[in-house]
């Protein structure tokens, strides 16, 4: 009987609880990097704006209906565009700002070694 | 070559960071959303206001005729300020002006619509505001000009007198 009662509670409670703790930490990792759609410069995950409430209950909503992080950025951004994300996806639009500061650090980098192997 | 290398790296970075501060100065430093048109209406099942019946937004918008998808609701001020032009559209022939009660109380919204009247053909109750967010709303008020299943205009804040000119120019 001791044995049936901790098995329940191993395979009912935990899994139960730490799926939902996912499904938390999931859900404040979206919505930290979800534009608030009226307090500009805020975060979903800070706001406490109606329309940010809103979008916590859609993206908890999502993740229930089983979506993963990328699917639900890519419907937000269907809907919103590129604005809503904070951290905005590798594209053509985007790859100018996500290079740059590679190529500033590598010139950098070249000049540095340069003026090093120079100066030796 | 050796001696060229180094100005015209500078210059390079200097050029490229003037570019886009530049283009930055252009920008207002207020985020303006970009307006997704020609999205299609949202799929989705939605509780009637009056009735509670449970219907899909396509039984809604289905035919060909123009819609006016307006989001309001009683504590929203500005949503005051337009319903004069929301009634007058509602005599227009050529268009349906459905709402969107978002976030509200039905004691309220009713009392709302008893006094400014009533332009709405049929209203969605959105009591979560999340039917809202799949429309793509930015805020209360805003409206969506409907055809054929497809979002052709947003209109983000209260409608004023050159949305109306605009939108009876539209639906002509």
């Amino acid at each position: 009987m001791k044995i049936l009662k901790i098995f329940l509670i191993i395979f009912f409670v935990f899994p139960i609880h730490s799926l939902k703790a996912d499904n938390e930490v999931l859900k404040n990792k979206i919505t930290k990097n979800l534009r608030c759609l009226i307090c500009q410069g805020q975060s979903v995950y800070d706001s406490d704006s109606e329309f940010a409430n809103s979008l916590k209950i859609v993206v908890d909503n999502k993740i229930n209906e089983g979506l993963s992080e990328k699917q639900i950025y890519s419907y937000f951004q269907s809907k919103y565009g590129e604005w809503i994300l904070y951290d905005p996806l590798f594209n053509k639009n985007t790859y100018f700002l996500w290079l740059l500061p590679l190529l500033i650090f590598f010139i950098g980098g070249a000049i540095v070694f340069k003026n090093f192997k120079k100066t030796n | 070559m050796k001696n060229k290398l180094l100005p015209t790296t500078i210059t390079l970075i200097f050029i490229i960071i003037f570019i886009v501060f530049y283009k930055g100065l252009k920008d207002t430093n207020i985020y303006t959303p970009e307006t997704k048109i020609n999205n299609k209406v949202p799929s989705l099942l939605v509780n009637l206001f009056d009735t509670g019946k449970t219907v899909n937004t396509f039984e809604i918008f289905k035919s060909d005729k123009f819609y006016l998808l307006n989001i309001w609701s009683s504590w929203c001020v500005p949503c005051r300020e337009e319903h004069s032009i929301l009634m007058e559209l509602k005599n227009n022939d050529s268009l349906k002006v459905i709402g969107m009660n978002y976030k509200d109380n039905k004691d309220n919204a009713k009392n709302f619509l008893k006094e400014l009247g009533n332009p709405y053909d049929k209203i969605i109750f959105d009591k979560k505001g999340t039917h809202a967010i799949e429309w793509g709303a930015y805020g209360v008020p805003e409206s969506f000009l409907i055809n054929n299943n497809k979002i052709i205009k947003k209109y983000i804040g209260p409608l004023n007198k050159v949305s109306f000119e605009e939108i009876k120019l539209l639906i002509k």
